[in-house]
């Protein structure tokens, strides 16, 4: 069985993987890091989403192996309930999640977004998340959210 | 409302947040309160069903029906009982014995059939998907392999997919007893006389498309056993229904059962149900004494989460000449698929007394015949019958315009209950108790610019302009609140309406709320906060809020049909009431007054006229050491209450629409939408106004996208979000929501829920925008979903 090293969220791992273990779920089955939850089986919603070395991918459709040796950040390394990321922050002020379940892919996508982005009108906002789908919120608030999100972050990197 | 510009509505709602200082002093009701339940969920510190582990557990997996209809003549699952990590293989022959029937709750006539719905197909199956065999694993990868070891010999019948057909004679049968499911007829005036030389007929078919509800969490299941009990985390709207259903389907004593409604990801009706599923993880972990978990996959539930809609819609009005409504007259056929779930019967039952609406009119006749078919059973999925019919009355009402050449506004005025007529008592035998439809229109119309997009729209007409724009107007009300268990009763459902709260004071003064409510998303933890911050007077940040546990929420009934602010909110509300009685005989005990002599303000009791006084939290303690009670008052400060309303609350909005036609092409675009709603007394605006935006794009959904397809064979072909069109943030406009308010007069809060409003009203207002723009073309319908192609076909059926 090939034996992979990966990074998630600070800590190193090592595991022997079967080749067919989707990256979500070495994740969620091995490494109890149940934050990136799975909403689809043909990456059409985008839950799943976390970085990989830098850029988003649905976890779903990456297999472990693939991940040999990349650094992988999930929600759960983004920030913690008294020490949020801004993005995370700013879907809390605009209250753009409801059950909440697609909000970990929701809060990664926004964030990769910004990468390219820096300061999107709602337009490049809404096509950027096309990749991502939420069932509560009809979106509105989540565009206001990632404005809000940009904002902040903007300045952060200004003040830093 | 204050005058807003729609683009500063949501602005003004953040700025609102400012005002008010943080707890104990009043002010949360009404207050934009960010949610308690945000920061766990945004950090994934989640309890997703999928996410619990129990040790020792096993993971199970269903074989699934390839054939819509078939006798099932063999099931050999030998050869997956000897694979690696395999620890069990079960036929549906295995649990005969023991699975019971899937519960149907609502015989809503005399004449229905409710057939045997075992939880795995014994000897037929009569939808794809439905479960034949199982197989339990060490994981979900061996347990997939195991499935493919498992062999089944199906003896193919005929599928049964369309309603009429299926109502044929001769048609294959989905059941012995035939594809009858029900009928059901409601009369009320004369509608012969309505209808006798009418002016004005408009008669027309409506076809509400089969959808899938999509809740972003799939389903899933883990049970287990000490030996004695049962624990059930279930990705559920409904525990404590759940609960009694268990119990009832298994014949476990419903005492050794415990239901848990961990985190739930979405429902939308889709997990309001007693499932195959839950059963048989139930039945399974007894059968192997460990625990056993199952999730399924999107596939898979697009195939077997209930379906919602598939109606066709009958729909005739007679009108006078000046568009007054004489009589209204609908026929329903109402797709249940191949069994009756919990409420499937209920479903279209649900919208019975509500086509006509917000109008007045002489004579009503609704009948519907519910039709089995092979294909999966339809129950609640948001709106639930309500969707229907306003649809179907808000379609109309267009066409009724269009013949007499009035304003689709105009012939609602003409027709619609004025403000001073509330409380009134509808055609259909509701009483409405509230409402101001003039000032919701006028709100809206407002805010959309009405009669400037209606010039810009006569402009493109003359122009010829390849764009046409389109204005649609849907002013709906919907009934909800579900519900007073009085009608429910009188409706045949096997279930009260009632909800249940309960306040513990803790020794120091913090505030445990017990809800019967099961929120998925709602926000009922920090809306329920702030009703007991502000009628306990405690801090916000000092409440806690349990819920989805039968082994800690006694009793309840659960959320659904936006009862949950409308009943439990006032459960709890009153739970409040009952713990300050006591706190007040307790305070003029220790205060050694009377206790008329107290007033209550800011969180203490105070003796009139005096400085001398004890805070809630002070009497908790006190109710705590019980060192020195009053007579006949118990130790502990608590209360456990129910709310059952008297009345449905009656939400109503006007929503309009504006969208771009390119006649070339047959896109539509959604240029702007106006929702002014009006849900009565708002708790916390900012969730209101979630519940809008999430309910208005389901609707649109269904308008433009959305559509569960079978094929002649009854395969479904949409059991992908490839195949399924879940619109994205690019599909969408945003949404200009504002408010009007008449407080409902059926609770003390003045609330009438929000859940549903905006999917009921937005359907109707884009299909009659996309009808609007394409009328002088000839077009007076578009099936939904209007995708691109339909509505270049219509066109094209008209350039012939």
């Amino acid at each position: 069985m090939p034996r992979i090293t990966v990074t998630v969220d600070g800590v190193g791992y090592e595991e022997e993987v079967e080749p067919r273990l989707l990256l979500v779920h070495l994740l969620r089955e091995r490494l109890g890091k149940t934050g990136t939850p799975v909403g689809c089986d043909t990456s059409n919603c985008g839950a799943c989403t976390v970085m990989l070395d830098g850029k988003t991918v649905k976890s779903c459709s990456v297999l472990a192996v693939q991940a040999d040796g990349c650094d992988i950040v999930t929600i759960e390394g983004l920030g913690s309930p008294g020490s949020m990321h801004p993005m995370q922050r700013a879907f809390h002020e605009e209250h753009a999640l409801q059950c909440g379940y697609c909000t970990p892919g929701m809060v990664m996508a926004a964030i990769d977004l910004l990468r390219d982005t820096p300061d999107p009108s709602e337009e490049a906002i809404r096509e950027g998340l096309e990749g991502n789908l939420c069932r509560c919120t009809g979106y509105c608030n989540i565009v206001r959210a990632v404005r809000r999100g940009a904002q902040e972050m903007g300045q952060a990197v200004k003040s830093s | 409302m204050t005058e807003l510009d729609p683009g500063l509505v949501g602005e003004q709602i953040a700025e609102s947040d400012q005002i008010s200082e943080p707890g104990g002093t009043g002010g949360e009701i009404g207050r934009s309160r960010r949610r308690k339940e945000d920061a766990r969920l945004l950090t994934g510190h989640t309890r997703w069903t999928d996410n619990l582990v129990q040790p020792g557990m096993l993971y199970v997996m269903f074989l699934r029906s390839p054939m819509a209809h078939a006798r099932i003549t063999r099931v050999d699952v030998s050869g997956a009982r000897g694979l690696p990590g395999v620890f069990a293989a079960f036929s549906g022959q295995d649990f005969a014995d023991e699975q019971g029937s899937l519960p149907c709750a609502w015989p809503v006539s005399e004449d229905i059939v409710i057939p045997d719905h075992p939880p795995m197909a014994v000897s037929e199956v009569r939808y794809v998907g439905e479960a034949v065999a199982c197989v339990v694993a060490t994981d979900r990868y061996r347990a997939a392999d195991a499935l493919e070891a498992i062999e089944v010999d199906y003896e193919p019948l005929p599928a049964v997919v369309d309603m009429n057909d299926a109502l044929t004679e001769g048609s294959p049968k989905v059941h012995e007893a035939g594809n009858q499911a029900f009928t059901a007829k409601i009369t009320s005036g004369d509608i012969e006389a309505a209808f006798r030389d009418a002016p004005v007929l408009i008669d027309r078919t409506y076809i509400q498309q089969r959808l899938i509800p999509s809740a972003m969490e799939p389903r899933a299941v883990l049970a287990s056993t000490d030996g004695d009990g049962f624990t059930l985390w279930t990705s559920t709207q409904i525990p404590h229904v759940l609960r009694v259903m268990l119990a009832v389907t298994t014949g476990i004593p419903e005492h050794k059962i415990r239901v848990v409604a961990p985190d739930v990801g979405g429902g939308f009706g889709s997990k309001l149900q007693v499932t195959a599923e839950e059963v048989l993880c139930l039945l399974l972990t007894r059968r192997l004494g460990r625990p056993v978990k199952w999730t399924e996959s999107r596939s898979e539930g697009n195939l077997t989460v209930h379906h919602g809609r598939d109606q066709i819609q009958h729909i005739r009005v007679a009108a006078e000449s000046d568009g007054r409504i004489r009589g209204l007259q609908v026929d329903l056929l109402a797709d249940m698929g191949a069994y009756l779930m919990l409420v499937t019967p209920g479903i279209p039952m649900l919208g019975a007394a509500l086509y006509n609406a917000i109008y007045k009119m002489d004579a009503y006749e609704f009948g519907c015949t519910g039709v089995f078919t092979t294909k999966m059973p339809t129950d609640a999925y948001r709106g639930a019958g309500r969707p229907e019919a306003t649809y179907a009355i808000e379609r109309v009402m267009d066409e009724l315009a269009a013949e007499l050449g009035l304003d689709p506004v105009e012939v609602r005025r003409r027709n619609w209950i004025r403000h001073e007529e509330f409380p009134y008592t509808t055609i259909a035998g509701l009483t409405y108790d509230s409402g101001n439809y003039e000032a919701a229109t006028d709100r809206a119309m407002a805010l959309f610019g009405y009669d400037k997009l209606r010039a810009e729209q006569a402009d493109r007409r003359d122009r010829g302009d390849p764009v046409q724009l389109g204005i649609g107007v849907s002013i709906y009300t919907e009934m909800c609140g579900l519900a007073p268990s009085r009608l429910l009763g009188e409706s045949n459902y096997g279930a009260g309406g009632w909800e249940h709260g309960t306040i513990r004071m803790l020794p120091t003064g913090k505030v445990e709320v017990i809800t019967g409510t099961s929120p998925h998303g709602q926000g009922h933890v920090t809306a329920w906060s702030q009703i007991v911050a502000d009628t306990l007077g405690v801090p916000f940040e000092d409440i806690t809020v349990l819920h989805g546990d039968t082994a800690i929420s006694h009793k309840g009934m659960d959320t659904y049909g936006s009862r949950s602010l409308v009943v439990g909110g006032v459960a709890v509300l009153q739970a409040c009431e009952k713990v300050k009685d006591k706190a007040r005989k307790l305070a003029a005990h220790l205060l050694e007054c009377s206790p008329e002599d107290l007033e209550f303000a800011e969180g203490a009791f105070q003796v009139r006229g005096t400085d001398s006084r004890k805070t809630i939290q002070e009497l908790a303690f006190a109710a705590f050491t019980a060192h020195s009670l009053p007579e006949g008052v118990e130790a502990g400060l608590d209360s456990d209450s129910t709310f059952d309303p008297d009345n449905y609350s009656f939400p109503h909005g006007t929503h309009l629409c504006a969208v771009e036609v390119d006649t070339e092409t047959g896109m539509s675009k959604i240029r702007s939408y106006v929702a002014v709603d009006d849900v009565g007394k708002v708790i916390n605006p900012l969730i209101v106004d979630g519940q809008v935006h999430g309910g208005i794009a389901q609707g649109i959904a269904q308008a433009l996208y959305e559509e569960a397809v079978y094929d002649a064979e009854g395969n479904l072909l949409t059991t992908t979000m490839a195949d399924y069109l879940l619109p994205s943030a690019a599909d969408l406009p945003t949404f200009v929501t504002d408010r009007t308010e008449t407080p409902a007069t059926s609770n003390p809060l003045g609330v009438k829920g929000v859940g549903e409003a905006g999917t009921i009203a937005s359907t109707p207002a884009v299909v009659n925008a996309i009808v609007d723009a394409l009328r002088p073309r000839g077009i007076h319908d578009v099936q939904m979903p209007c995708t691109p192609e339909r509505v270049w076909r219509a066109l094209e059926g008209v350039r012939r």
